[in-house]
């Protein structure tokens, strides 16, 4: 004889007693696996409260965590790529950007904008990488010239998060190109005087950190993130050694010298909020 | 040994075709004069068709030739009073970068570029051009030298890429390219920068921002090399004759595309076929643009030049 037994056959709970559990309430730490409430995490600025991991998160999230009251005007939102080489691969470079378009919700790996941060102004471009790993094209590249161009010409600081795997494969040469064009433009808001900061954020790699993620008045990077030129599978397969512990960690490269400071991202509005105070 | 790739197999055996006539005409003392002739024409018909016409790929080959010239090559048939200079003051001497002073006609410059070696051993030393951040560190100071002496600077691209290695990352690789980005935009005195085979990505960039940007007729320049492209998007080697199509990575393809200024013509079958007519095509080249761009107002040039690349790419506007 069972233990337990059901009187009566079926399902009899009446639909409206059921308990709904709506999607993405809950979120999985990465790092430690921990349960992640979504309410908390926003709160905590989408930082593991029980490991301190820092969640890869989009463009959106980041204007939120840094405009007062998520207030910002976007610019040139309705750039989006060309397919200038008619590139296919597995599929034809075209397609891909509608298709991506269409499941991200955005129109490329870059988002500018301005608003304010703790009453002060700021231009902030901030990359997607869920759009073809947050690769640079032309898009981008066009974006970040016109943020700048909009700093130098209301004398607005400016910041560039990064978050990209480096230069947009399907746009060949005109991707590399487009290295050459940040750092000019930002040549020039430099000698405007203009503050840059540069953050860089898991990960940050190739053609980014070698145009302008590197070259911020001030770089500074989340905790943990991955941040090189080549990528660690290429380094391995190229000198054929296993790669030291930590290597490319946001902490390598702060005590190899090329990073100001490491920020919690708990902390970001009020660094970089304070920076701009200081040097203005 | 001679290299020669699949592509020229047809002119390698009309060549091997007259070889043989004009022996059995030696030894029977027959008049074949007609025969070599009609076969003559058709070498050369054949060599126009072959070299004329060539692919991604094709030309990809061609950069990588083992006779091709490299830049002490050019430095040494182009330049008189060449001083090398090494060394970035700060960590040592990349060897897979070389530069210094030299003359070009009556004009004294800076020239620097990529040095692979020719052979092991050489290229074990030039690390086969693959710099690491002292390299362009190294450009970086030369070129702030030819800039405190108002001195044009030339700048000869051949790499298959910046080196991916511990210690190149350790100390910034990344940081080193985008510094030479930002600098060479801005840098006081005119910039002539020609690829003289392969341009791959940063690595080529890094001493590629000028006035004038000119590839040699069979030389690459992209944004990575068609056997890394096919690894990563095909996960295969196999597809690296597809990208290199895909890449639009030929001279006349960059042309194009607005991303060069110029393609200096070859001599007919590659620069190695006659490397002193190469040096002079491209010298003649140097000359015009030094002549030109001494002209102008600094502040003009460096404008034109952040211009030229600003208006690089290209993006579709609209809802």
């Amino acid at each position: 004889m069972a233990w337990f037994k059901r009187d009566k056959a079926g399902i009899s709970t009446a639909t409206e007693h059921k308990k709904e559990a709506p999607d993405g309430l809950w979120n999985k730490c990465p790092n430690c696996k921990k349960p992640l409430l979504n309410t908390e995490q926003i709160e905590n600025k989408y930082v593991c409260q029980y490991c301190n991991y820092h969640l890869r998160i989009d463009s959106m999230a980041y204007f939120s965590i840094l405009f007062d009251n998520n207030s910002f005007t976007e610019l040139n939102a309705n750039l989006r790529s060309a397919d200038p080489l008619n590139f296919v691969d597995s599929k034809p470079y075209a397609e891909r950007v509608i298709e991506v378009a269409e499941k991200t919700g955005l129109n490329d790996a870059l988002r500018t904008g301005y608003g304010k941060i703790n009453g002060l102004d700021l231009v902030v471009a901030c990359m997607d990488f869920n759009f073809i790993g947050g690769s640079m094209g032309s898009v981008v590249g066009e974006k970040i010239a016109r943020a700048i161009d909009y700093s130098i010409k209301r004398r607005i600081p400016f910041m560039i998060i990064s978050k990209s795997g480096g230069a947009r494969m399907m746009e060949a040469a005109f991707s590399l190109m487009q290295m050459a064009k940040t750092s000019a433009k930002l040549a020039l808001l430099s000698k405007a005087g203009i503050p840059y900061i540069s953050l860089l954020t898991d990960p940050t790699t190739g053609g980014v950190t070698a145009s302008f993620a590197m070259l911020g008045d001030i770089n500074i990077a989340e905790p943990g993130a991955l941040i090189g030129f080549a990528g660690p599978r290429v380094i391995k397969e190229t000198i054929k050694k296993d790669l030291p512990k930590g290597f490319q960690t946001s902490e390598f490269v702060l005590e190899h010298g090329f990073l100001d400071f490491i920020v919690d991202r708990r902390q970001l509005k009020e660094e970089v909020s304070n920076f701009i105070r200081l040097v203005s | 040994m001679e290299t020669i790739f699949d592509f020229e197999k047809p002119i390698a055996d009309l060549q091997l075709q007259i070889d043989k006539v004009k022996q059995v005409a030696e030894k029977t003392k027959v008049d074949m004069s007609a025969t070599l002739l009609e076969l003559d024409e058709k070498l050369e018909a054949k060599r126009k068709e072959i070299y004329e016409n060539m692919t991604g790929w094709q030309n990809v080959q061609m950069s990588r030739h083992p006779s091709r010239p490299q830049t002490l090559d050019y430095i040494q048939m182009m330049c008189e009073n060449f001083i090398e200079l090494h060394g970035d003051r700060t960590v040592g001497d990349d060897k897979a970068i070389v530069g210094g002073f030299a003359t070009i006609g009556e004009h004294s410059v800076m020239i620097i570029g990529h040095q692979k070696g020719k052979n092991t051993k050489e290229r074990q030393y030039r690390n086969f051009g693959m710099a690491n951040p002292e390299g362009y560190r190294k450009a970086l100071r030369l070129m702030k030298l030819a800039e405190k002496f108002n001195k044009p600077v030339v700048t000869l691209i051949d790499t298959i890429g910046a080196f991916p290695g511990i210690e190149a990352e350790e100390r910034g690789q990344g940081e080193a390219i985008a510094r030479n980005l930002l600098e060479m935009s801005v840098l006081q005195v005119p910039i002539i920068c020609i690829v003289i085979g392969e341009g791959a990505s940063g690595g080529a960039l890094g001493i590629g921002v000028g006035d004038r940007v000119y590839m040699l007729e069979h030389t690459w320049y992209s944004v990575i090399s068609p056997e890394s492209c096919s690894s990563i998007l095909w996960r295969s080697w196999d597809y690296k004759e597809k990208a290199a199509e895909s890449l639009k990575l030929t001279s006349e393809n960059m042309l194009t595309n607005k991303l060069i200024d110029g393609v200096i013509p070859e001599p007919l079958g590659g620069a190695h076929n006659n490397p002193e007519k190469m040096a002079a095509t491209i010298k003649e080249q140097v000359l015009t643009d030094i002549k030109d761009l001494l002209k102008k107002k600094k502040d003009k040039l460096v404008e034109e030049r952040i211009d030229k690349f600003c208006h690089m790419g290209v993006v579709i506007e609209g809802s």
